[in-house]
């Protein structure tokens, strides 16, 4: 849920990382986290358990410059992957401005993908939202894993409205800036109407 | 022109702000922090926190959103309060209208009772103004043209210098 205050001049701005478990949502964010200098990003939060593994969602904060004297944030969220922390999903996604499906290119997690995308659906369906009013944008993770689908089946099978599609290997940094810079920019031409 | 899910403006900014501070002196309480249900840090009212209030509004939005499903699984509508109890700090959230959420942080210097006594009035008055706030944005948002196709532009240029490999 946008957030403009005229008084603070400010505009905040909440995009969240969604996908199967292991999928790389977090290893996007961290990334992000690494390689932006230091003025520009808040805290990277986690609630992780001992795992390593995301409990209750990551959360990382993001600065641009001013423009016309307003500064715009965005508030960069994932959800947990795993099947059983729905309920920690759905609570994330309420106010959403954005959304980065990160999917799992290898063949073994291609159900998984599925199943989280159902699991999208159903969960903005509680807010009574749909994927076609919100800016998103899907990110084929792991492409170098041995048994990566083809790009074209993926998106033939999971993407067939033809969202924006980016190829990645997040542990490289491979994609990440530029899933997130199309997610970023929707989202603000969502801002401005027409 | 902008179209954002709320917005707050100058005079309301002010009028929330001087609720947030009467409520800070009325219970002694150490600091006051406004934010909404998404996480957004509305208004904080006290000396500067030593901690990071970004994550903090952020971490405080989860813990009421979470708290509010674990009182519909029990059936209840929801938990209007909560309060966390610590060894000097301790802290007061409270519900107000339209999916904000007021945060009152307190030490020693007051006790849970007087807290919830101030608070009980701040809310009422906090719900008049967003209530207000909301009427007012079904039109006054037209009345804003800063976020024009240049400033898209603008912050556009700021997204890609951000994130210039």
């Amino acid at each position: 849920m946008s957030l403009i205050n005229y008084s603070s001049r400010e505009i905040n701005c909440k995009v969240v990382y969604y996908g199967p478990g292991l999928g790389g949502k977090t290893t996007n964010i961290q990334y992000v986290y690494e390689k932006l200098a230091p003025e520009t990003k808040g805290k990277l939060v986690t609630l992780a358990t001992e795992m390593d593994r995301t409990l209750f969602f990551d959360f990382l904060p993001l600065e641009l410059g001013e423009v016309k004297g307003f500064k715009t944030r965005f508030h960069l969220y994932t959800v947990p992957g795993q099947v059983y922390y729905n309920a920690s999903r759905k609570l994330i996604l309420r106010g959403v401005d954005g959304i980065v499906f990160v999917g799992d290119s290898s063949e073994a997690r291609f159900d998984a993908n599925i199943e989280a995308l159902y699991n999208l659906h159903d969960n903005l369906k509680e807010y009574d939202l749909s994927l076609e009013q919100i800016p998103f944008v899907m990110q084929w993770n792991k492409r170098d894993m041995p048994d990566a689908i083809p790009i074209a089946e993926l998106n033939e099978e999971l993407n067939p409205e033809g969202y924006d599609n980016f190829e990645g290997i997040a542990v490289q940094g491979v994609g990440v800036f530029d899933t997130l810079k199309c997610v970023a920019k929707k989202v603000l031409r969502q801002l401005q109407t027409s | 022109m902008v179209r954002a899910e709320w917005a707050i403006f100058e005079e309301d900014y002010w009028a929330i702000n001087n609720v947030l501070d009467d409520l800070l002196r009325s219970s002694r309480a150490s600091n006051v922090v406004l934010i909404d249900r998404t996480g957004q840090l509305v208004s904080q009212c006290g000396p500067e926190v030593d901690f990071d209030l970004t994550s903090f509004a952020s971490l405080c939005a989860a813990d009421f959103e979470a708290n509010y499903q674990l009182a519909k699984l029990i059936g209840e509508r929801d938990f209007s309060t909560l309060f966390h109890q610590g060894a000097r700090e301790s802290m007061y959230l409270a519900k107000i209208a339209k999916g904000v959420v007021l945060v009152v942080l307190f030490a020693k210097s007051t006790t849970l009772g007087l807290v919830r006594l101030r608070v009980k009035r701040a809310v009422e008055e906090l719900n008049d103004i967003i209530e207000r706030l909301y009427e007012k944005l079904e039109y006054r948002n037209e009345e804003y043209d800063t976020f024009d196709e240049t400033f898209t532009r603008g912050v556009e240029a700021e997204i890609d210098n951000l994130f210039a490999d």
